[in-house]
């Protein structure tokens, strides 16, 4: 680890100073979260419209879930969400050391969310509950017709999610590898601070998924 | 803008508190059966702890005020999609019906 404790930000050329470069950063940023919950509202809007002509297929479907591990992914996120903000904490009250912790316990929490979704998606796959003509499942419960509607849509929602997880991933080791680097200190967090945005925006999209499809039914 | 607020750790913790406690109440109502109301009740728990990230983690509660009005033109625009679609769908299922 090489803590280059020298590093000073400068704004870019086209800012005014530091203040309006944060300003234009987290005002692109929200921009960006406003395209994100259209995009998914897209698929909230679906879900809306056949859950109210197929009260049915969602009951049906729901029960295929295991409710305790939709559980333990909120609280996996709700931890993680909690550590960006404290990174973003650390780096202001300038405690480098914690900001690296509170990044590692980040990711670590972002791993454990893909691992539970793993052990769900194979499941799952196992079975032959999948979207469409891909299913494949023979149990009783296939008798309910259209079924397999209801894995389209948990596919589509869990794995458009789950790939934004991804995404903050790699966002998350970049800023463990710019935070190594000594980059972030009081004056200067606002990867962290956009990053955290992201990172959010995808705890909060989790927060109505796992009602949606593991306990409304 | 001004100077950068830094809110106590505190605050945090029990946002975070808050947000375990609700996620709790959100299985827990999930047990009982209130009819059409079980994703209304569902949708309005999600939405206390919806709104507690975005206040408290996403500082919208201290921030500039573009940033909400942003976040809320999207959830407007949202909302006129699911609104008008939903409409649709809902008097067509009516004329279909014997209801």
């Amino acid at each position: 680890m090489s803590t280059d404790s020298t590093y000073e930000h400068h704004p870019a050329h086209h800012f005014r100073d530091a203040e309006h470069e944060v300003e234009a950063s987290k005002f692109g940023l929200w921009l960006f979260l406003c395209t994100e919950i259209l995009m998914f509202g897209g698929l909230f809007v679906g879900y809306a419209i056949f859950h109210a002509m197929y009260p049915e297929i969602f009951i049906a479907g729901s029960k295929f879930l295991d409710w305790r591990l939709g559980a333990l992914n909120t609280v996996i996120l709700l931890i993680s969400s909690f550590t960006v903000v404290m990174a973003i904490h650390s780096a202001q009250t300038n405690n480098k050391k914690w900001v690296l912790i509170n990044l590692y316990i980040t990711l670590a929490c972002a791993a454990g969310f893909m691992i539970v979704k793993y052990i769900e998606y194979s499941h799952k796959i196992h079975d032959g509950l999948l979207p469409g003509k891909f299913f494949s499942y023979t149990g009783a419960e296939a008798a309910v017709q259209n079924l397999p509607l209801y894995f389209s849509f948990y596919f589509m929602m869990t794995g458009l999610h789950g790939s934004h997880v991804l995404a903050g991933m790699v966002l998350i080791s970049w800023l463990i590898y710019r935070a190594h680097k000594g980059h972030f200190g009081p004056k200067y967090y606002t990867p962290v601070e956009c990053v955290g945005l992201f990172w959010h925006l995808v705890d909060l999209i989790w927060i109505y998924l796992f009602p949606l499809l593991y306990l409304v039914g | 803008m001004g100077a950068h607020h830094i809110i106590p750790a505190k605050t945090f913790l029990n946002v975070l508190i808050a947000l375990l406690f609700l996620t709790f109440v959100t299985v827990w109502v999930a047990q009982f059966d209130f009819g059409v109301m079980n994703a209304f009740i569902a949708m309005a728990v999600a939405s206390i702890k919806g709104a507690l990230v975005l206040m408290y983690f996403m500082h919208l509660k201290y921030d500039d005020k573009s940033y909400l009005v942003i976040f809320f033109t999207g959830i407007f625009f949202l909302f006129v999609f699911f609104f008008f679609s939903q409409l649709d769908i809902v008097t067509r299922i009516f004329e279909g019906n014997t209801l």
